[in-house]
């Protein structure tokens, strides 16, 4: 253990730089987000990831956010573990019908002031999965959204700018 | 592989069921069509697959789960897609309609929703027995389901399953779909497996249209395949040692799966390799330098994983979490027909790239690891030694790579085909069969994840435990919901 903790540390951080803001992404939260919310966040958001009916691709690329490489938690960002405790619901997949409502169930748990960030094509639309009998849609005809981040499945940079662009209105 | 399919009367129905209940055969799916029930079943001795179907009488078959467990599931989706009842089933309540659909019987005759009554979950009785429901909305970035523990103090008596939350009706979507269209559908199945899914959809239209694809396309589907298996396994043995608080591993493990997709992404356009395979061959060839940055990442990996090894096995306070907790039995894992690195860590050696086996698996050298305590442990330990399997895959793939085309015109036939492709995905053997119509369009696609089988068998493998060591197994198991749900 000794040797892989010195090696690591031997080695420097693999985190590499952030990117930049999401530009569509800046574009459509200035019409969302509510000015008197930001200034009670400070630059710490914490999300709780709500799985509305992917396919898991979505959830493999957001765990990844947390990895060496892209390092969520150094520009402010947790996860955490319940609606309780978050300022923002990352919502992936199409929102099913057997999932609508434990979706609806979460976003009211989730205190005021609150985002919700839908994460994929799925997210935004119902993707490839739109018209079953078994989907409800994307997840705005479900709960409000304030920032599409598209992509099947988005990769973490976009994940990133897409992020980095809520921090950067909410704050 | 193209298989007759054998139509059978009530009393072949009944003789199948007789080789899976006495143990000769093993239950590789069982779903519904119009009017019909199908079954696909492996002989253990003789490697065969064969397929069954039977005409329904009024609706009714004889139930397969009255005889033998593993069925029971997909008796009661199979009700709830298309209203078909399996006469004698132990167990009638829905699986994966919840009471949220606008229709019922989806596939079948599409009568208008009744509301459901409560969902009845199984009686538990004794002493200072408390409950505990988890999810759908669970505490992770996970998948929903529903878990009803039932425990006396920290220890488990009883879990019992709830899924469907996360079903799509991916099978509707697929009946009346183009073959792109569908093979796109078959991607996004699940995602950790989507080159599995992709590639047994592809062996299946392939079997149907008799259409094989060029021998270099065929090498590098197998490479992705391995790809996505090391980066999966990456994953999970980073996150099984995560969820008994060992961080360390997490991390480093980490930065091997993201190595792994990076160099996916630079191969073949896509972290993940989605919509790469394609029924024919596949999409795009391997990028000009794709060979050289896979040669890089497998230097990389002999480098460190090694050391991840020792640190696995040299640390005490984890095998104190991972060694006997969990365990699943031998004789669960046989008659379920578990796949993957469950059965595998209990004593059942099926490898679907062995057995029955596809290209180009067959001309490669590799071996299956099995062992036999059945615990987190073994499952972990399973995981580690895959990973040297795949990368001992890959050095082969990458030095008897065939040059050529990538890719050969499927076109229908003129006449209804069917086809089955079954492959090996990290977690275990995906099974998808296929029937198109003459003019190219799927006109009944069905896919079985592993996730099926393992489900019930994570059921009893935390049985005793206690509750804290829940998603230790539930990790080592990593099931799909998405593949299972569909």
């Amino acid at each position: 253990m000794r040797r892989t903790l010195l090696d690591s540390f031997m080695r420097g951080p693999l985190s590499e730089p952030g990117p930049k803001p999401d530009e569509a992404g800046l574009a459509e939260l200035a019409q969302s987000v509510n000015r008197a919310a930001r200034a009670k966040l400070g630059r710490s958001l914490s999300i709780r990831q709500v799985d509305a009916g992917s396919c898991n691709g979505c959830e493999l690329e957001i765990h990844a956010l947390n990895n060496a490489f892209y390092d969520l938690e150094r520009f402010g960002f947790h996860f955490v573990a319940s609606p309780r405790h978050a300022d923002v619901l990352m919502v992936t997949g199409p929102v099913t019908k057997n999932m609508r409502e434990a979706l609806l169930r979460t976003y009211n748990a989730t205190p005021d002031p609150k985002w919700v960030i839908a994460v994929g094509t799925c997210a935004a639309d119902g993707g490839l999965f739109a018209g079953s009998y078994a989907v409800a849609g994307g997840v705005t005809d479900v709960v409000p959204v304030d920032l599409t981040i598209p992509g099947c499945p988005p990769n973490p940079k976009a994940l990133l700018a897409g992020l980095l662009a809520l921090l950067q209105t909410a704050s | 592989m193209i298989l007759p399919r054998t139509n059978v009367t009530e009393e072949g129905w009944g003789q199948a069921i007789d080789r899976l209940a006495g143990g000769n055969q093993t239950l590789l799916g069982l779903w519904g069509d119009a009017g019909a029930v199908f079954m696909a079943l492996f002989d253990e001795k003789t490697f065969d697959i064969a397929v069954l179907s039977y005409a329904c009488k009024d609706g009714r078959y004889p139930s397969v789960a009255a005889r033998h467990p593993p069925a029971n599931r997909l008796e009661r989706a199979i009700r709830d897609l298309f209203g078909l009842e399996a006469t004698g089933a132990p167990d009638t309540r829905p699986w994966l309609n919840l009471g949220f659909w606008d229709v019922r019987h989806p596939l079948g005759n599409q009568e208008p929703a009744q509301k459901p009554g409560p969902y009845a979950f199984l009686p538990v009785e004794g002493e200072s027995l408390h409950q505990i429901p988890v999810g759908p909305v669970h505490a992770g970035i996970i998948e929903p389901g529903h878990f009803r523990f039932t425990a006396n103090g920290e220890h488990v008596v009883r879990l019992e399953q709830r899924l469907g939350y996360v079903h799509k009706g991916i099978e509707s979507l697929m009946a009346g779909a183009s073959l792109a269209d569908a093979a796109k559908l078959a991607g996004r199945t699940s995602g950790d497996s989507t080159v599995a899914y992709a590639l047994a959809f592809a062996q299946a239209a392939e079997a149907a249209l008799e259409a094989p694809p060029p021998p270099r396309a065929v090498h590098l589907r197998a490479l992705m395949a391995e790809l996505e298996r090391l980066a999966n396994h990456f994953g999970d043995i980073g996150a099984i040692c995560n969820d008994a608080s060992f961080a360390m591993m997490h991390a480093q493990t980490g930065i091997l799966r993201e190595r792994v997709l990076r160099t996916a992404d630079a191969c073949f356009g896509h972290r993940l390799m989605m919509d790469a395979i394609v029924p024919g061959g596949i999409a795009r060839d391997i990028a000009a330098d794709g060979l050289a940055q896979v040669q890089a990442l497998l230097a990389e990996i002999q480098r460190a994983f090694p050391r991840l090894i020792e640190l696995y096995d040299n640390t005490a306070s984890l095998q104190d979490r991972t060694v006997t907790t969990g365990i699943v039995k031998a004789d669960y894992v046989r008659q379920f027909g578990a796949g993957g690195y469950v059965g595998r860590a209990s004593g059942r050696g099926f490898d679907a790239r062995r057995t029955p086996g596809y290209a180009p698996y067959d001309a490669l050298a590799f071996e299956v690891p099995v062992l036999t305590a059945g615990d987190v442990n073994a499952r972990v330990w399973i995981r580690i030694r895959e990973v040297e399997q795949s990368l001992a895959l890959v050095d082969q793939i990458l030095g008897s790579l065939p040059a050529g085309t990538i890719h050969a015109a499927v076109k229908p036939n003129g006449k209804t085909c069917e086809g089955l492709g079954l492959t090996e995905a990290f977690r275990g053997d995906v099974l998808i069969w296929l029937r198109l119509d003459g003019k190219g369009h799927v006109e009944r696609c069905h896919m079985r994840d592993a996730s099926w089988f393992h489900w019930p068998l994570l059921e009893t493998a935390i049985e005793g435990n206690i509750v804290a060591d829940f998603p230790l197994c539930n990790k080592s198991f990593n099931c799909s919901y998405s593949g299972h749900d569909l």
